[in-house]
């Protein structure tokens, strides 16, 4: 089997984990960002067409259109008539040293949580409960 | 415009009632799945909007007032019946050549890039074509003919994963291409949700819910809590169906209530809330008036 020489233009192929619970048009959208905060994708790459995206995952066409708009409506992507939908936006992508920073923070928090007995399942419902509190303080809806 | 409407459709054998009281209005443009248990009146229901078969009661119309059947329906309509039937003695290149004779409309392009793309020799008899190769030619056979409609009875039930996976993404992919509206009925439903955005449950003879995907996801919750106060949860809440246990309870309910006390709530997935219905097949989701009849019994 040779593969399709038009989806090689392409900057990223999505993948979809049906086990995550995380809906499908949503797993697109966050793998868009990833690309984004990664700088796999920057502004003026043309996302994968939506007959590409349906005919290599096996979806509903309204899925990805969905997800594509989810990510025009982020300020991320935009779609030109006739041409497909192109990303505009970037994702602050935090500088290196902060994030080594950040994350030195968290391992001796980690440590503390192990000392005090949490499991790593404790520790995730922890830490998505510490999460979803301040989503709410924000009043931002926790994607 | 509505790609299926019936009202108050049936169709009777004899003294069986395969199909009563069916009235559905399906927008054009959806991917349809068709479910429900052998003998809930899935195949009939699907043949009578191909004409195949005619109503015993009622009446049945596609894309827009046209009645199954006639010129009009054969020539923009399409359909693969279940085990996709071809002639195991032709040739691919002369079941093509069939097909072309027998339609009004045909592109054999069209036909011919699908089942290059696939790799599918036109010189081969069909008969000794693997099931996913089979399925294919059946779906590009169906798709070359342009169809508005195209209706599936089990497309994909006999093929292995990564053929089914196949047979889906060359169909979800003439959606995105042509925007046709498709209606399929399928026992796989952990792979529904993710080609159907609409949804046809039929149980014993009867429409059991029927609605948008994102609709029905957005109006039912799974409740967990208590056994003790489940029974007080079911008087005021519709619940479609319960998995009571000793001490914890889970139930599917159909509101966007705010769970009470000790209660926790979560989302559900098609696959979970199709098989809620189908556990408690008197419990229903229609559209109009009867859209509170989902307070049934817990049992």
């Amino acid at each position: 089997m040779t593969i399709d020489k038009q989806s090689s233009d392409s900057p990223l192929e999505f993948r979809l984990d049906p086990g995550s619970g995380v809906p499908t048009y949503m797993q697109i959208v966050r793998q868009v960002e990833d690309a984004l905060r990664l700088g796999h994708l920057v502004p003026g790459d043309r996302l994968p067409k939506v007959k590409e995206v349906v005919a290599s995952l096996a979806i509903n066409p309204n899925t990805v259109l969905k997800a594509y708009r989810e990510l025009e409506h982020k300020g991320l992507a935009a779609g030109r008539p006739g041409q497909g939908t192109f990303i505009e936006g970037t994702l602050d992508v935090v500088p290196l040293r902060e994030q080594q920073a950040l994350q030195r923070r968290l391992t001796r928090w980690l440590v503390d949580a192990a000392a005090a007995g949490l499991d790593e399942e404790g520790i995730t419902a922890l830490f998505s409960s510490a999460r979803h509190d301040l989503a709410r303080q924000k009043g931002v809806i926790a994607s | 415009m509505n790609a299926i409407e019936t009202r108050n459709l049936g169709k009777r054998y004899g003294r069986t009632w395969a199909l009563r009281d069916c009235s559905l209005a399906i927008p054009a443009g959806r991917v349809v799945a068709l479910v429900g248990p052998n003998g809930a009146g899935k195949t009939t229901l699907l043949h009578m909007a191909v004409g195949l078969t005619a109503p015993s009661t009622g009446t049945i119309s596609v894309l827009d007032g046209t009645l199954p059947g006639s010129n009009d329906a054969l020539s923009r309509v399409g359909f693969v019946a279940q085990d996709t039937p071809l002639y195991p003695q032709l040739t691919v290149a002369d079941t093509l050549r069939l097909v072309r004779n027998l339609s009004s409309r045909w592109d054999e392009d069209n036909a011919r890039a699908r089942l290059a793309a696939l790799d599918i020799d036109l010189r081969h008899r069909v008969g000794k074509l693997s099931g996913g190769q089979h399925a294919q030619v059946a779906l590009a056979v169906a798709l070359a003919r342009h169809p508005e409609l195209l209706v599936l009875d089990e497309p994909a039930a006999r093929l292995d994963p990564l053929a089914r996976h196949d047979f889906m993404a060359a169909l979800m992919a003439a959606v995105a291409e042509d925007g046709i509206s498709v209606l399929f009925s399928s026992h796989v439903i952990s792979e529904l949700e993710k080609v159907c955005d609409y949804l046809v449950v039929l149980a014993r003879g009867k429409v059991q819910v029927v609605g948008d995907v994102e609709e029905l996801l957005d109006t039912h919750q799974m409740w967990t809590g208590p056994s003790a106060t489940a029974d007080a949860v079911t008087t005021t809440t519709p619940v479609v169906s319960a998995r009571p246990g000793d001490r914890q309870t889970s139930l599917l309910v159909r509101t966007n209530a705010v769970p009470p006390p000790g209660w926790r709530t979560e989302d559900t997935h098609l696959e979970e809330l199709v098989l809620s219905y189908l556990r408690a097949p008197d419990a229903s989701a229609l559209p109009g008036p009867t859209a509170n009849s989902a307070a049934a019994v817990a049992s």
